[in-house]
């Protein structure tokens, strides 16, 4: 296994002791605490009123397109990063590849605030 | 090459007991570090917000309360957990470890100490091992803390759809897409910092900010560190950005469902974010465990041995960062849904992404040796035309608004 896997190895070594204690924790918990379930006690809260219709209501498109759009900056900054550890080799060329990547994408941005897609109410 | 045998089953051959133990060690310290970080950050928070509120705050348990914390999570444990008839059990029971993991994970990569100066590159010498003062040290380690702060949203959005019930979802679907939004202006403000240090391992980038001169904060020119600090507010949920639990309208948000320690576990880690992300703050822009240093004058504690003096060095510009966030807290009124996305979207991500073509044309520029002063001027300029194009947009949205009779 090479060396760069190796870093990873500890990393999820660590997860996994976060992922144990957090077990734990709960596990001591289970042990100590009263277990008294009656069936009040399961309803979902809606501020001691009890719940009309169901839990999982539809909620507004409008966060669905925040996520697309985010998506798009996401992946942007992706492609950045390699370019921006490597600026020197490419020089002005590879600056004006990005001006006009960047700018693309900026236009996208444009074009959603321009269709109202940013506006939130 | 063959000392990680007890941690890595693929490795056969002669096992060194050193670096196994170093590895071991490591991981128990930042560990214990973490916890004790995140609950003496919880103590600090309610005492400096006592103050700033001219309350006394916690002062019972312990010394100055300091215990306060731990005598909480002693009573969680006491406290029966429920689980409502409604939810998903299976997810519900899965999303506390998905926020608690993740705000563990990112401490993996912070330099917590060793010594930066000269040509030391933060190496220690323990036990005749030469080591860094980091569990780990991968070579795209900002990468990894942009990808782990991401899935820390999983935890959070799991745990109000599989509550069952209406506060919660609503938190949880505000928490997704404000997450979201300020993930990416975060992202583009660290790639600010990636292009000036040339690497992205968090060892590397302390390194390269060897002076206070050399500090990113001000080689990439104090705006993209403005940036990220708000996107890491928000990322973080904390005041002014906490709509996410605004007690008036969600009742708890994500975690109203929640209770005992399970709900503890999401606690621990909203706090630990907090530290993780000072600490981030302090890597990124502040040096790290790079002691102030103004040309050759270097500000050095003495006595203590320069490793260790870098653990103090983080640790004291770590806490300036909390106090910051405290600040805000007790200072800043909340944010209205509307006005937080517009910030995110219509300034955050322009700014940061037109800043960061900037600087890579003023780098590529010195590379090139262009003329300085040309160079200042059409920056000047570009800035100027920037500035106002993103004003012009801002203005013509808000005539648009009102033309369509919005209220805000």
């Amino acid at each position: 296994m090479s060396e760069f896997l190796r870093s990873y190895l500890v990393v999820v070594w660590f997860g996994l002791a976060a992922f144990l204690v957090g077990s734990l924790l709960l596990g001591i918990s289970a042990l100590l605490r009263p277990n008294n379930p009656t069936s009040e006690k399961l309803l979902s809260y809606e501020s001691g009123v009890d719940p009309v219709g169901d839990g999982w209501s539809q909620s507004q498109i409008r966060y669905y397109v925040f996520a697309l759009l985010f998506v798009i900056f996401d992946v942007e900054a992706v492609f950045i990063f390699p370019w921006a550890t490597q600026l020197e080799r490419y020089g002005g060329f590879g600056l004006v590849e990005m001006a006009v990547f960047v700018a693309v994408l900026v236009l996208g941005l444009v074009y959603a605030w321009r269709k109202g897609v940013l506006r939130w109410v | 090459m063959m000392y990680n045998f007890a941690i890595d089953p693929l490795l056969t051959g002669k096992v060194l007991w050193t670096p196994l133990l170093i590895v071991l060690l490591k991981v128990v310290v930042v560990f214990a570090v973490g916890l004790v970080a995140t609950m003496l950050m919880v103590w600090f928070e309610r005492k400096v917000i006592a103050g700033m509120q001219n309350r006394i705050g916690p002062n019972k348990a312990g010394p100055f309360g300091i215990l306060q914390t731990l005598a909480d999570g002693i009573k969680l444990f006491f406290k029966e957990d429920l689980i409502p008839e409604r939810s998903d059990r299976f997810v519900f029971k899965l999303a506390p470890y998905l926020a608690f993991v993740p705000a563990f994970l990112t401490f993996a990569i912070i330099p917590l100490g060793g010594d930066f100066r000269g040509d030391n590159d933060g190496l220690v010498t323990w036990f005749g091992q030469q080591t860094r003062v980091q569990l780990a040290d991968p070579p795209i380690g900002i990468l990894f803390a942009l990808a782990i702060s991401s899935i820390a949203i999983y935890g959070i959005m799991l745990a109000g759809w599989s509550s069952g019930s209406k506060y919660p979802l609503l938190g949880s679907v505000r928490a997704s897409a404000q997450m979201v939004s300020y993930e990416a202006a975060l992202g583009l403000s660290v790639a600010a910092v990636v292009l000036v240090s040339g690497t992205l391992s968090t060892s590397g980038i302390v390194a390269r900010q060897s002076s206070l001169g050399n500090w990113n904060v001000i080689v990439t020119g104090i705006v993209p560190f403005f940036i990220f600090m708000i996107a890491a507010t928000a990322e973080l949920n904390r005041p002014p950005f906490d709509l996410v639990e605004a007690e008036q309208e969600l009742v708890g948000g994500f975690n109203t469902e929640y209770a005992s320690l399970r709900f503890a576990l999401f606690y621990l880690a909203e706090f630990m974010n907090t530290v993780t992300m000072s600490a981030l703050i302090v890597t990124l822009f502040f040096g790290g465990p790079q002691p102030i240093s103004v040309g050759s004058l270097t500000v050095d504690i003495p006595i203590i041995g320069n490793a260790f003096e870098g653990t103090i060095w983080l640790l004291l510009k770590v806490l300036v960062f909390l106090y910051i966030y405290v600040w805000f807290r007790a200072t800043l009124p909340r944010f209205r849904y509307d006005q937080l996305m517009d910030l995110g979207w219509k300034v955050l991500i322009p700014a940061s992404l037109g800043w960061f073509i900037l600087l890579a044309a003023q780098r590529v520029g010195q590379d090139a040796g262009w003329d300085r002063y040309v160079v200042t001027i059409a920056t000047v300029l570009i800035l100027l035309v920037c500035y106002s194009l993103l004003a012009l947009a801002q203005r013509t949205s808000e005539n648009e608004r009102k033309r369509d009779g919005v209220m805000f």
